[in-house]
Order: structure tokens, then sequence, then C-alpha cells
């Protein structure tokens, strides 16, 4: 039973990670392909203006990962740290240039500066997801014993990791391009809530196609989650599909506030749908949930921690959207 | 260097690497924590008054301080994230061997991490629309999670030196786990009020030495003044307490780690009436060279009494002590901590003094020229503390648990990740001087600031 919690509550985390973090990452891909300097000006001061103020508490996500992984799956986070050096060192590197390149750029007025330091942001803001998916990958495919001693390389450059790396960064653009969409209606800026609208459909579309022919991979390169993800996860799976669509239709009809839900909803589904298909393992196949889990009083503390963090930080971070959205910080 | 000494560097064992890696990354991130963690506290004083007095210079010193921190808060960050991730990259052994107890205080450090981001958000973003009193509460969480942050990870830190709250098996895995004393061990009380007073010391003395350069180039104005006098007088607060806190510490160290006391102290020997040596270092003689011994004051500060014993490094087995070279790193680290701390009480005496007498700062160009100063020496006491405490405590990763050497990552390529990481952070700290300086500049030229007015336009005719 608090094994199960932990790992539940782990995967809680995962899931606010992609769906809030998430979002400030794809924020940083439009943010790339934008265009040059005087095209891009709009709809970067719109991801500007969007991200800001919560980038940086959307990023606590991950240290919650972090911390609930090393604090209740003590080996389990030896293990995939051991295993996924590479990709995970390229993932907290592109962190660092990316969060300091989003607070310089705030914080310079020139445009070449903004521009260098523009671009660090974006370019990392897209280097960072398609690590962390391989990673994901790494682990949902069975490719980190729970010795740590699995491949270095090839633990991540392997066909399920490809799939997580790429389908991480087009589920990142697609909410991000969703949330914008939603922000631009918002500020009534008719020229951008078309541009983000189009690219939001177009990376949802783009989006399902890659967890179409993921499936195909993983059919051929991870077995068990596959065989589980048309088996038992088959629902979570089929809500994600019908919470896709929903999306783009939402979007067709103007419902921009309600799609933002049901974008957020169709990338939690598809974490859901990871945690499902591995279940019970928290590294197949070596190490299942009870046997990696840490001793009682540890996950009890924990789950102290974050009921006292469903307290405190759930209320403040309220107030945060709803500062953010009501345009009180700028 | 040749191609073979090459070879040889990169071959080296990567716990070595590893352990340069952790040591270049928290040096750097140690000096953005007291930035983050006691900035904020200075910047709602100024805040707090003028909104109070309806100081107009004081509300824009708060403002510009906000966004030099909003800089400085996303550096640090993104910094401690490297740090988190670092415990499972350079040190997995340690974590999968000991998450459980270590992890606690780092879950505890999450939930005031979440709560300083978001309320650190709320305030900088919040200058123009929100209203002035919200707008200054907002700040208090930042401060009272800065304490909470603090305590949490050096309660981490002290669990190394101290480690309690669990229970190991035959083969050390462990069994059960007492997150209170977890979080509440030996070392808690004095190393994290230590930290947090350093915390204090650092962001006080080192903003302030911004502006005491400006006094002594004569730029001595209301605005100036006031950004001198609060920082310094808050750290000027914390100094003596620090004395105090620091004296604790020693002689609990000289209890409870008495290998690392050893080091601190130089002492090779078991004996009473030992001399508090200054400077000096142990050659491979196994005997001190070169110091100022100052006759039976170690003894003396120890115990109160010339009689009392202090053990010496020859009372441990070689492998279960610091090596020789990291005994004269930790002593040379502690004198230049006291010394830098003694120095800074009396700055801070001097300071109380002529602000008691004369009811304003001190404004001599001595003074200015030692305060201009005494920033980059609280960092430097900071770091050489931080040296003190982690090099003084080898070879154990655990104190008498776990050894450095057992704990680390096998994976060989950590050589390529530190050299990668020292250029990026090499980049960052460019990029952050020059980000701040330009800043400055743009503040200094009137009419170029683009900020908006703090708390909208109402405020003018407010303040």
């Amino acid at each position: 039973m608090g094994p199960t919690a932990a790992a539940v509550l782990l995967f809680v985390g995962v899931m606010l990670y992609a769906v809030l973090a998430g979002a400030d990452f794809g924020a940083g891909f439009w943010d790339l392909v934008a265009g040059g300097a005087k095209r891009g000006a709009r709809p970067r001061a719109l991801i500007d203006h969007s991200i800001g103020p919560v980038w940086e508490a959307n990023h606590v996500w991950l240290i919650f990962i972090l911390v609930m992984l090393w604090s209740a799956f003590p080996r389990v986070f030896a293990a995939i740290f051991t295993t996924l050096f590479i990709p995970l060192a390229l993932a907290v590197l592109g962190i660092v240039l990316r969060g300091s390149g989003f607070a310089f750029r705030h914080a310079v007025v020139r445009i070449n500066r903004q521009r260098l330091f523009g671009a660090t942001f974006a370019l990392s803001s897209v280097i960072v997801p398609f690590f962390m998916g391989t990673v994901a990958g790494a682990i949902a495919s069975g490719r980190v014993p729970a010795s740590g001693a699995g491949d270095p390389v090839h633990s991540w450059l392997n066909p399920t990791s490809l799939l997580g790396g790429v389908l991480s960064v087009v589920v990142c653009a697609y909410v991000a391009a969703v949330y914008l969409t939603a922000d631009a209606q918002t500020a009534q800026d008719t020229t951008l809530y078309t541009y983000f609208r189009r690219r939001a459909l177009g990376t949802g579309l783009l989006a399902g196609a890659v967890a179409l022919a993921g499936i195909a991979v993983l059919h051929g390169d991870a077995p068990y989650l596959f065989d589980n993800l048309t088996g038992r996860a088959l629902p979570v799976i089929a809500a994600s599909g019908v919470v896709g669509l929903a999306t783009l239709g939402l979007l067709l009809r103007n419902a921009a506030d309600a799609a933002r839900v049901a974008a957020a909803l169709a990338a939690a589904t598809v974490i859901w749908g990871w945690a499902v298909g591995q279940w019970p393992y928290m590294l197949v196949p070596s190490l299942t949930i009870d046997q990696a889990a840490a001793p009682p009083a540890t996950l009890v503390a924990t789950f102290v921690i974050a009921g006292a963090a469903g307290v405190l930080v759930l209320p403040s971070f309220g107030l945060l959207l709803l500062l953010s959205k009501r345009q009180v910080l700028e | 260097m040749s191609h073979a000494h090459v070879v040889s560097m990169i071959a080296l064992d990567p716990v070595t690497w590893a352990r340069v890696q952790m040591a270049f990354t928290l040096a750097c991130h140690i000096i953005l924590v007291p930035l983050a963690v006691a900035w904020s506290l200075i910047t709602l004083v100024a805040n707090g008054i003028g909104v109070w007095r309806h100081d107009k210079d004081a509300l824009l010193m708060a403002q510009r301080w906000s966004k030099v921190m909003a800089v400085t808060f996303a550096v640090g960050a993104v910094s401690g994230t490297v740090l988190s991730f670092e415990f499972g990259l350079l040190w997995p052994k340690f974590m999968g061997r000991f998450g459980a107890a270590f992890g606690i205080p780092f879950a505890v450090e999450g939930l005031f991490f979440f709560l300083e981001a978001i309320f650190i958000s709320i305030y900088i973003y919040g200058w123009r629309r929100l209203r002035p009193l919200p707008h200054l509460l907002s700040g208090i969480p930042i401060v009272i999670a800065g304490i909470g942050g603090t305590f949490s990870v050096v309660s981490a830190n002290a669990w190394m030196n101290q480690p309690s709250g669990f229970t190991l098996d035959a083969a050390g895995h462990i069994t059960s786990t007492d997150p209170l004393h977890v979080m509440i061990n030996n070392a808690t009380g004095y190393e994290t009020l230590h930290m947090m007073l350093a915390s204090y010391m650092v962001a006080g003395f080192l903003i302030a030495s911004v502006y005491a350069v400006a006094m002594l180039r004569k730029r001595d104005d209301h605005y100036v003044r006031m950004a001198f006098v609060i920082p310094f007088t808050i750290a000027a607060i914390a100094t003596p307490f620090q004395i105090f806190v620091g004296d604790w510490a020693a002689r609990a160290i000289a209890q409870d780690q008495p290998a690392k006391f050893a080091a601190i102290e130089l002492v090779p020997k078991t004996s009473t009436r030992v001399p508090e040596t200054l400077l000096g270092y142990i050659g491979a003689d196994n005997k001190v060279h070169a110091g100022l011994p100052i006759p039976d004051l170690g003894s003396l500060l120890t115990g109160f009494s010339v009689d009392t014993r202090i053990v010496g490094l020859e009372a441990f087995p070689v492998d279960d002590r610091p090596a020789a070279a990291e005994v004269n790193y930790v002593h040379i680290s502690w004198d230049v901590m006291v010394g830098i701390g003694v120095g800074l009480l009396g700055l801070s005496a001097w300071y109380a003094l002529v602000a008691w007498r004369r009811r304003g700062p001190p404004t001599s160009r001595v003074f200015l020229a030692a305060a201009s100063v005494a920033g980059v020496a609280a960092i430097a006491a900071l770091e050489a503390g931080w040296m003190v405490t982690e090099v003084g405590r080898q070879p154990w990763i655990v104190n008498g648990l776990m050894r450095v050497a057992d704990a680390g990552t096998p994976f060989s390529g950590v050589w390529a990740s530190f050299i990668i990481i020292a250029v990026v952070y090499a980049v960052v700290a460019v990029a952050t001087v020059l980000v701040l300086r330009g800043m400055v500049r743009r503040w200094r030229s009137p009419g170029v600031d683009t900020a908006p007015v703090p708390y909208g336009p109402a405020s003018e005719d407010a303040a």
C-alpha cells in the first residue's frame, strides 16, 4: 500500500512537471522557431509574458520528482542516474542554460544580446525535453537494470528512447501552443490567436501521428510495455486519444480555455499510460515498486510533507496562476 | 601537457573527478545562496521603509534590488538543480544506500523552495499592479522560505557529519528510519544557525560594499547612504551572534567529530595544554611547522581550562582521518574563516559605536575602504567555513559509515562532464556579471531606465 501510494505520488509529480513545465519548454520551442527579431517580436513577447512569472515555480516539480525518487525509491534513483549519466547530464546542462538564458534575456535591453540569450533559452528548451524523453524511454523499455550497470550509450540511444525524446518535444510544443492560444485570446490579440491556434492544430495532429507510430516502435522494442499499453493501460491510451481529438475540436470552435484543460489532460494521460504500462515495476523487469521502496517511516514522511505541500503550496500556486492570468503580474 | 599526461589525468578514478565537480559546483552555488536567503529580508526592509515613510528612494532601491534578485535567484535555482542531479550522477552509491534517510530533509527543502519560487515571482512581477501593502506582504513568505530551506539543506549536511535516525542491517542497508532524528541530529542546531547567520552576513556586507565603493567615489546622497545602511546594519547585527554560534560549533565538533577538530586545531598528538596554532602546517614528519603557537589557548578555548585534553590526529587510524594535505587545507581554511569573522566583528563594532554616538553611519575613508572589501571577505569566509566542514570529514561521506571512495559513480566519463560544466559555469558567471553591470549602468543614466514606477502612477502622489 505505502510503496504504491509513493509511486503514485511520484507519477503525480511527473504529470505536473510534464503539464506545467512541459508547456514552458514548449513555449521555448515556439520562441526558437518564431523567426527573425522583427517577425518574432510579437509571439516572443506573448511567450515571455506567459511563462515569465510561472516557469520557476513549474520547474520545482522536477525537484519534487528527484526528491521523491531518492527518498522513497533510493535504489531506483541510483540505478537510473548510473546508467543514464549521459542524457541526464545533458538535460541538466540544458536546464542551466535555459534558466539563466531566460532570466538574462529579461534583464538586457540591446537587441543583439536579447537575441543571444533568447536563442540560448529557446534551443535548450528543446534539448531538455528531448533528453528527458530519452530517459523515460530507457526506463519504460526496461533498459535500466537494478544494479545500475546498464549500457551507458545504448540504454538511451534506441528506438523507444528516441520515440520518447521526439514525443516529449512534440507534446510540449503542442501543449504550449494550446496554452498560448488561450493566452492570446485572453489578451484579445486575434493575430496571435490565429498564429498559435494554427500551430496548436498542427502539432496536435503531429503528436497523434508520433504516438500512433510509437505503438509500432514499442511492439518491436519494448514488448512488456507494448503488451500492457494494448492491455490494461488501453483505457488510458484511448482516453488520451479522445481528449487529444477533443482539444482539436475545441480549438476549431474557438473554445481556447476549454482546449487548455483538454490539452493538459491529453499530456497527463500519456504519463499515466506509461505508469500503468510498467506497473508493478519501477525498473522493468528487475525491480518492483515493493522491492524498491524505502522503509515505511520514510514513505510516511514523504506523504506528510506532500500533504503539507498540498496545504501550503497548492493555494500559493493557485494564487500565482490567478494573478498571472488576471495580468496582475508583469 | 603531453598526450600521456592528459590520458593519465582522464584515467583518474571517476570518484576524484566527482569530488572535483561537486566541490566546484557547490563552491559556485554557495555564493548565490545568501542572495536568495537573506537579500529578500534586506529588500523588504527597504520596501517597508519606503511604504511607511513614503520614501521614494527606498522604494526605488527595493525595486531595483528585487530585479537583481530575479537574476541571481534564477541562476541559483538552476545551479541548485545541478546539485540535485549530481547526487545521482556523481554519488549514486551513497544515495542508493542512504537516500531513505538523507533524502528526507530535501523533501522538506523542496516544500520551502516551492514557496520561495512562487512568492518571489509574485513579488518581483507584482511591483506595478499590486497595491503597496499586499505587495510588501507577498515578500514575507520568501524570507520564511529562505530560513526553512536553509534549515532543511544544512540539516542534511549536518546528518552527513552526525548521521542518526536510521538502523542498518549487517550488510549496511537501511532497515528502518526515524525522519525526525534524521533532520534533528547532533549537528543540526549549530550548523543550520551558522549557515543562516552566514547568509545574512554575506548578503548584507556584499550589498553594502557596493554602496561603500560609491561613497568612496563621492557619490554620497540619501539613496546611496540608505542603500548602505540597511544591509550593513543587518549584517552587523548578525555578526556577533555568528561569532557566538561559531564558538559553540567548534566546541561541539571537538566532542562529536574529534578527527575533524584535530585537523582544525592542527593537533598531531593527544595532549593537554594544547596551543592555538595560527597558520602553520603539518609536515611529512607529522609535526607542526611554521605556525605561530599561542600557548595553552587551544585547550582553554575548547574546555575553558588549560588541562582540557584535545585528541590528536594520531589517535585515529591513518585510513579513517583526513590525509596530511587535507588537514593543512582544513586548518588554513579555519584560520581564514575565523580571521575574517573577527575582522568583521571589529568592523561591526566600529559601525555600531559611531552610529550610536553620531546618530549616523561612519563616513571616514578608512571605514568605507574596509566596508568595501567586507563583502568579498565574507564570501571568502563562507567558502572557507564550508571547506572546513567538508574536507574535515574526509575520508567519509557519511561520517564513520561510508567512505567517499565507495560512494561515487563507476561511470568513466565524469572528467568530460566536469570540463563541460566548468566551461558552462564560467560563461554563465561572466554573463551574470555583464547583465548585472548593464542593469546598473542603465539605472545610473537618468531617463534611460525604462522600468515602470513602483506601484504604478498612483504611488507618485503617495510617495
